[in-house]
C-alpha cells in the first residue's frame, strides 16, 4: 500500500506520520511539494508542521504548492487523503474540507493530551475504532479552533460528517474539554464522499505505548486495511 | 590583575586607506566599541599601523567577552574537558559525545539574556534558533530543546511581560521548527530583577560519521553564505552583549536585538543537513555572534588558514550596507559554508530545492590573513590567528562581598520553632511561582513532535529514545543561583551533583556537561570572586562524577544600574540510559506501594524556598553536599532501577522532601495519597522544608522493597522505609516526631495548578516608562 506523505517547506511532522504508516505495514513515500506525483499512490497524507511558517494564515500559502494540484485531482477520484493538523488547516483551505482554523480560544499554542470520541468507525480511517470510543492523542496548534457558519454545521451534523469529537474521561462533550473552543468540540471531520479526512490532534504520536499512547494506531491500522479491501476490489 | 595572551605574530598587514565615508578612528570611537586603551595598543602592535574603522569593528567584535572570552578563559581552562567519550570537547559549534549504537550526541547551551531584556519575544526566540544552528551545523539533526529561565518576582507587570515573551518566543521558535522541548527549569527570585536569564540548550542526534567540524580547509575553495540576506538588524549584538545594561537600554538597543524567522531555520535545516550529507562541503559554521566575521575567522583560526571576502557579493536586504555593517551584522538564519572548489552549482542546486541562497562570497586563501574587499578594493587586513586567540585575556583578583558572607552566617531562628501552621505551609509553598506546577510554560511547547518524547516536561529530567536503538537520552538544565550567591563554589558543586541525580532518577547514567556561566561584571572584584568560586566548583564536581564539560557559553556583565544577577553557572547534563525498558518516572503509581528515602535528612534551611517564601529571605549557607555519598547514592539508584522493582524515583530539591513526596503523589496522571512517619530527631521546619542534598525518593511494590533496601545498603547508603503509597482520597500524610501533618491531595493539586495561571492569567499590561521601578521619565 503506497502512501504519499506531502512535504511542504516547513512541514514537520512528515517524518513522524511517515514512521505511523510504515509500523502498520504501509509503504509510505515522501514528496516533496513540487514534486507532482501521484501516479500508483494508494493515499495522500498531509502533515502537521507549519508550512510557510503559517505566515499570512495557516495553510493558506501552501494550498497553491503545486502538488495540491494534484491533490484535489486524486481526492475528486475517491482516493483517500488524510490532513492532520496543518495538514488539516490546508485541506480547509484547498476547499477539500469545509469551515477554517482560527487561533485557539486561548490566543496561545497549546501543547497536550486531549480526548476524543470516535463518532463513526464506517469510514476507511476509523474502522478499526469501536463506536463511540474514546481515545487519547497529543494535540500541538495555536490554530485548531474549527468554526464554520451555520448552515454548513447544520450539514456536517445533519449528514454525519464529525469525524472525532474532543470529549472528557466519561466520553461527554463538555467545554472543559474542549482544548481550543472548537465549535461543537469538532476535532475532525470527513467529506461527503468519505475520503478525505481532516483532524487537528495528531494520531501519529499516539503510536507506542513507551511514548504514552497507542491509541493512533487504529486509524492507520483502518487507512491500511481499507487499502488493501480496495485494491483486492480493484479500485 | 594581570593581561596574558599570544604575542602578536610577524605576520603584518599592508596598508589599508581608510574607507571614504566611514568615520575616522578617535581614541573616542575605539572607547565606544568597547576597547579599552591597552586593547587598542595591542591592536595597534598587531597592525603594525592605526586600523581602519572597519577593522577596529572586526576587533571589537571577536575581543568581546561572547567571542573572546577573555575574562573567562582562564578560570575555563580548570574545567575537565576529556573522556574517552567524549569525541568533540570545547572550540567547536557544540560538544559531541559517544552514546553507542554507532550513534552520537551534539548538545550545547547558549545564553539569550541580554536581547531577552530588551526584547522578551525576539530575544529568547533568536536564542532557540542559535542553539539550533549550532547543533546542526556539526551534522546533527536537532531531537530536542530545553530551557533554563530565571526572572525577578512574578509581582510585577514588568517582569510579567518579559516571562510572558520569553515562554511565548521559546515556544514558537521550536514549535515551528519542530524540536520537542523536553524540559528546563525557571525560577523567580528578586536577584534577577531587571536582567533575566534565557538560557537554550539543544541535543542533536548523529551517525559517527556524519559528524563535520567548522574549518575552512583547502586554499581555493569558496566561502559562501547560505540562507537569509544579511540585513542591518543586530549590528554589535556579541559586544551589546558584553555590556551592562541601563535604564534606557530597552528603547535604545533595540536595533541590536536580531529577529528571527523559524520557518527559513527549518528550510536551512533540512538543506545543512543535506549539504553535509552530500560530500559538497568542508566546513559549515553559524553566522551567529559577530555574524560573518566570526564564523570566517574563527573556522580559518582551526585550519590555520586565510579567508578573503568581497562584501559586495553578500547578498543583503537592503542596498548601501558598508563593509562594517555587513561584516558585523547579526541577522538571523545565516550559514557560512566551505564548499569543494568546482561543487558550487552542487550546493547552490541543494539550497534552491529549499527555497533558500547560496553565494559565493570569497574563498580559502594561505596568507593567515582575514581580508575584506568592496568590489577589489581591499577594507580589511588583519591577521587571522592574533584575531581570533590574540584577545586579551584577564586574571583578576576576586573577593567576597562582606555582605553576602554576612547573609550566609546569619541566625536563622525558624529553623529551630515553627511559626506557623505546617499543614497550611506545605499547601501554600505549592502556590510560589518556583514550586507550583509548570504547565502553563510548557502547555506553549510542543513536546511530542518527533516522536521521540518518552518524558516530557515537568519531571526530574526529560528523557528522548533513539529510534531504532534500545537507547535514550535523558537531559536535565539545572542551578539554584541563590545557593551559588550564598557560597559559589558549594552552589555550583550542587548544581553539577543535582543534575547528575535528576538523570538518575530517570534511569540514565550521567556522561557529559554543558555549562552556561552566567555573571555580572568580571571587572568588580566581588563578581570575579564568584565566577572563580562557581567555575572551581564546577570543576571539581564534574571530574568527580565524569563528567566533562564538551562547551558551553558565557555571559557576563548581566548587570542592571549596577546591580549584578545571582551568580548562574547553569549546568545542561546529558546521560544516556542503555535499555528503555528502564526508563523511570517521578510519580507514585500504586496505593500500598512502600516508600524509601535515601539518603539523609539535616538541620539545613539555609538557601531555601521556606525561607525566601515565608521570610522573603536569602540568607544561611546553603546545604552541605557530599560527593562520596552523593555518588554513592546515584550508583544505588541505577542499580536498583536496573532490577526492574523500581516504580517511581524522584530527587529532593527546592522546597525539601515534603515538596518531593507531594510532587510523587500529584505528579502523575491520577494522583495518589501518602502515609510517611518520620523518626528524626529534628526541628519540623528543616525535616519538612529543608533542601538537605544527596536525597531520592523511590518507590516499589511491597514485595520488593526488602532486596532494594539491601541492595541500596550495599552501596553504604542510607536507606529507610519511610511510608507506604495510598489513595488519592486519604490524602497526604507526614508523622513527625511530636505531631501529624496533613493535607488533602486536592488542596495541593489546586495550589500547585494555580501558581502560575493566577498570576500570569491575569490582565498583563505592556510596559510602560512608569511602571518601571526607579524611572522618572514620563
Amino acid at each position: 500500500m503506497r502512501v504519499a506523505v506531502v512535504t511542504f517547506p516547513g512541514s514537520n511532522c512528515d517524518y513522524d506520520l511517515y514512521q505511523a504508516v510504515k509500523q502498520v505495514g504501509g509503504n509510505p513515500e515522501f514528496r516533496w511539494h513540487r514534486d507532482r506525483d501521484l501516479d500508483g499512490i494508494d493515499a495522500v497524507m498531509l502533515s502537521g508542521g507549519f508550512s510557510y511558517g503559517d505566515y499570512l494564515r495557516a495553510g493558506a500559502i501552501a494550498r497553491f504548492s503545486p502538488i495540491m494540484e494534484d491533490v484535489v485531482s486524486f481526492a475528486a477520484s475517491g482516493g483517500p487523503v488524510v490532513g492532520i493538523c496543518n495538514g488539516f488547516q490546508i485541506l480547509c483551505e484547498a476547499g477539500l474540507l469545509p469551515g477554517a482554523l482560527i487561533r485557539n480560544e486561548s490566543l496561545r499554542f497549546q501543547s497536550e493530551d486531549c480526548r476524543m470520541r470516535v463518532e463513526r468507525t464506517d469510514t476507511p480511517f476509523t474502522s478499526a475504532y469501536s463506536p463511540g470510543q474514546v481515545i487519547r492523542v497529543p494535540l500541538a496548534h495555536a490554530e485548531g479552533n474549527y468554526r464554520a457558519d451555520e448552515e454548513t454545521l447544520a450539514h456536517l451534523e445533519g449528514e454525519n460528517l464529525v469525524l472525532f469529537r474532543y470529549v472528557d474521561a466519561h466520553g461527554e462533550a463538555t467545554s472543559d474539554s474542549n482544548p481550543n473552543g472548537s465549535t461543537a468540540n469538532i476535532a475532525g471531520i470527513v467529506n461527503e464522499s468519505g475520503n478525505v479526512m481532516g483532524m487537528m490532534p495528531h494520531p501519529e504520536r499516539a503510536m507506542e505505548a513507551l511514548l504514552g499512547s497507542e491509541d493512533g494506531v487504529p486509524l492507520f491500522e483502518s487507512l491500511v486495511a481499507s487499502l488493501a479491501a480496495g485494491a483486492g476490489a480493484g479500485r | 590583575m594581570s593581561a596574558a595572551g599570544a604575542a602578536p605574530r610577524a605576520l603584518r598587514p599592508t596598508a589599508v586607506d581608510p574607507r571614504p565615508g566611514d568615520p575616522e578612528v578617535t581614541p573616542e570611537v575605539v572607547a565606544d566599541h568597547g576597547i579599552s586603551p591597552d586593547e587598542y595598543e595591542r591592536i595597534e602592535r598587531i597592525m603594525g599601523r592605526t586600523p581602519t574603522f572597519t577593522e577596529l569593528g572586526v576587533f571589537s567584535a571577536m575581543w568581546s567577552e561572547h567571542c573572546g572570552y577573555k575574562n573567562s578563559k582562564p578560570l575555563l581552562r580548570l574545567l575537565p574537558t576529556e573522556a574517552p567519550w567524549v569525541i568533540q570537547g570545547p572550540g567547536e559549534n557544540a560538544g559531541v559525545i559517544d552514546i553507542g549504537d554507532g550513534y552520537a550526541l551534539a548538545f550545547k547551551i547558549e545564553s539569550h539574556n541580554h536581547p531577552s531584556a530588551v526584547e522578551p519575544y525576539q530575544g529568547a526566540a533568536t536564542g532557540v534558533g542559535g542553539i539550533l544552528r549550532d547543533i546542526f551545523t556539526m551534522g546533527a539533526r536537532p531531537i530536542a530543546v530545553l530551557d533554563s529561565l530565571r526572572f525577578g518576582d512574578l509581582d510585577t507587570g514588568r517582569v510579567r511581560y518579559l516571562f510572558g515573551g520569553v515562554v511565548k518566543g521559546v515556544g514558537d521558535y521550536g514549535n515551528c521548527v519542530g524540536i520537542p522541548n523536553i524540559g528546563g527549569e525557571v525560577y523567580f527570585d528578586r536577584g534577577y530583577e531587571g536582567n533575566p536569564i534565557v538560557n537554550a540548550m539543544c541535543l542533536g542526534l548523529m551517525k559517527h560519521d556524519e559528524l563535520i567540524t567548522a574549518v575552512a580547509e583547502g586554499v581555493g575553495n569558496p566561502l559562501m553564505a547560505v540562507g537569509a540576506r544579511t540585513g542591518r538588524d543586530g549590528i554589535h549584538g556579541a559586544t551589546f552583549a558584553s555590556e551592562e545594561l541601563s535604564e534606557d537600554d530597552d528603547v535604545e538597543s533595540r536595533p541590536m536585538v536580531q529577529v528571527g524567522d523559524p520557518f527559513t531555520e527549518k528550510l536551512l535545516l533540512e538543506a545543512s543537513l543535506e549539504l553535509i550529507r552530500s560530500g559538497h562541503i568542508v566546513g559549515i559554521q553559524d553566522m551567529g555572534a559577530a555574524g560573518l566575521t566570526s564564523s570566517a575567522t574563527e573556522m580559518a583560526g582551526r585550519s590555520g588558514t586565510g579567508v578573503e571576502i568581497d562584501t559586495a557579493l553578500v547578498p543583503v536586504r537592503e542596498r548601501g550596507m558598508t563593509p562594517y555593517e555587513i561584516l558585523l551584522s547579526e541577522s538571523q538564519e545565516r550559514m557560512l559554508v566551505v564548499a569543494k572548489v568546482g561543487h558550487e552549482d552542487e550546493v547552490r542546486k541543494i539550497l534552491e530545492k529549499w527555497e533558500l541562497e547560496a553565494e559565493v562570497i570569497g574563498r580559502v586563501t594561505d596568507d593567515g590573513m582575514f581580508r575584506v574587499v568592496e568590489d577589489g578594493t581591499t577594507v580589511c587586513e588583519i591577521p587571522g590567528l592574533p584575531l581570533v586567540d590574540g584577545c586579551p585575556t584577564y586574571q583578576r583578583d576576586g573577593v567576597e562581598n562582606p555582605e553576602i558572607a554576612a547573609l550566609r552566617d546569619m541566625e536563622l531562628p525558624e529553623a529551630v520553632e515553627p511559626q506557623r501552621d505546617l499543614a497550611e505551609a506545605w499547601v501554600d509553598l505549592f502556590d510560589s511561582p518556583n514550586l507550583g506546577s509548570r504547565r502553563w510554560i510548557y502547555n506553549q511547547y510542543d513536546t511530542t513532535v518527533r516522536t521521540g518524547t518518552v518524558i516530557p516536561p515537568g519531571s526530574d529530567a526529560g528523557v528522548v529514545r533513539i529510534r531504532g536503538t534500545t537507547r535514550a537520552v535523558a537531559a536535565t538544565t539545572d542551578c539554584n543561583g541563590r545557593y551559588v550567591y550564598l557560597s559559589p563554589k558549594q552552589g555550583a558543586v550542587i548544581a553539577v551533583a543535582e543534575a547528575a541525580r535528576n538523570l538518575v532518577c530517570t534511569g540514565a547514567l550521567p556522561t557529559a556537561i554543558t555549562n552556561n556561566l552566567n555573571f555580572g561584571s568580571p571587572l568588580k572584584p566581588h563578581i570575579y570572586h564568584q565566577m572563580k568560586e562557581a567555575v572551581t566548583g564546577m570543576a571539581e564536581a564534574c571530574s568527580f562524577f565524569e563528567t566533562p564539560v564538551t562547551g558551553g557559553n558565557v555571559s557576563l556583565y548581566n548587570e542592571t544600574d549596577g546591580r549584578a544577577i545571582y551568580p548562574t553557572p547553569v549546568v545542561g547534563m546529558v546521560g544516556v540510559i542503555a535499555d528503555v525498558a528502564n526508563i523511570t518516572r517521578m510519580a507514585f503509581r500504586d496505593p500500598g506501594d512502600v516508600i524509601l528515602l535515601l539518603g539523609d535528612n539535616t538541620n539545613e534551611l539555609g538557601g531555601s524556598e521556606y525561607l525566601y517564601h515565608f521570610h522573603d529571605l536569602v540568607a544561611g549557607p546553603p546545604p552541605s553536599v557530599d560527593l562520596f555519598l552523593e555518588r554513592s547514592l546515584q550508583q544505588a539508584v541505577l542499580a536498583a532501577i536496573r532490577t526492574g522493582a523500581v516504580k517511581s524515583a524522584h530527587d529532593c530539591a527546592e522546597g525539601g522532601l515534603a515538596i518531593a513526596l507531594a510532587e510523587s503523589a500529584v505528579g502523575g496522571e491520577t494522583p495518589v495519597g501518602f502515609e510517611v512517619r518520620l523518626n528524626d530527631a529534628l526541628p519540623p521546619v528543616p525535616l519538612l522544608f529543608g533542601e538537605a542534598q544527596g536525597r531520592i525518593v523511590l518507590s516499589c511494590a511491597p514485595e520488593d522493597a526488602d532486596a532494594l533496601v539491601e541492595l541500596v545498603r550495599e552501596y553504604s547508603v542510607p536507606v529507610r522505609r519511610i511510608g507506604r503509597v495510598t489513595a488519592a482520597d486519604s490524602g497526604l500524610s507526614i508523622t513527625l516526631r511530636d505531631r501529624e501533618v496533613r493535607v488533602t491531595t486536592s488542596d495541593v493539586v489546586e495550589s500547585r495548578r494555580n501558581a502560575l495561571p493566577r498570576r500570569m492569567d491575569a490582565p498583563v499590561a505592556a510596559p510602560t516608562d512608569a511602571a518601571r521601578s526607579g524611572s522618572s521619565t514620563t
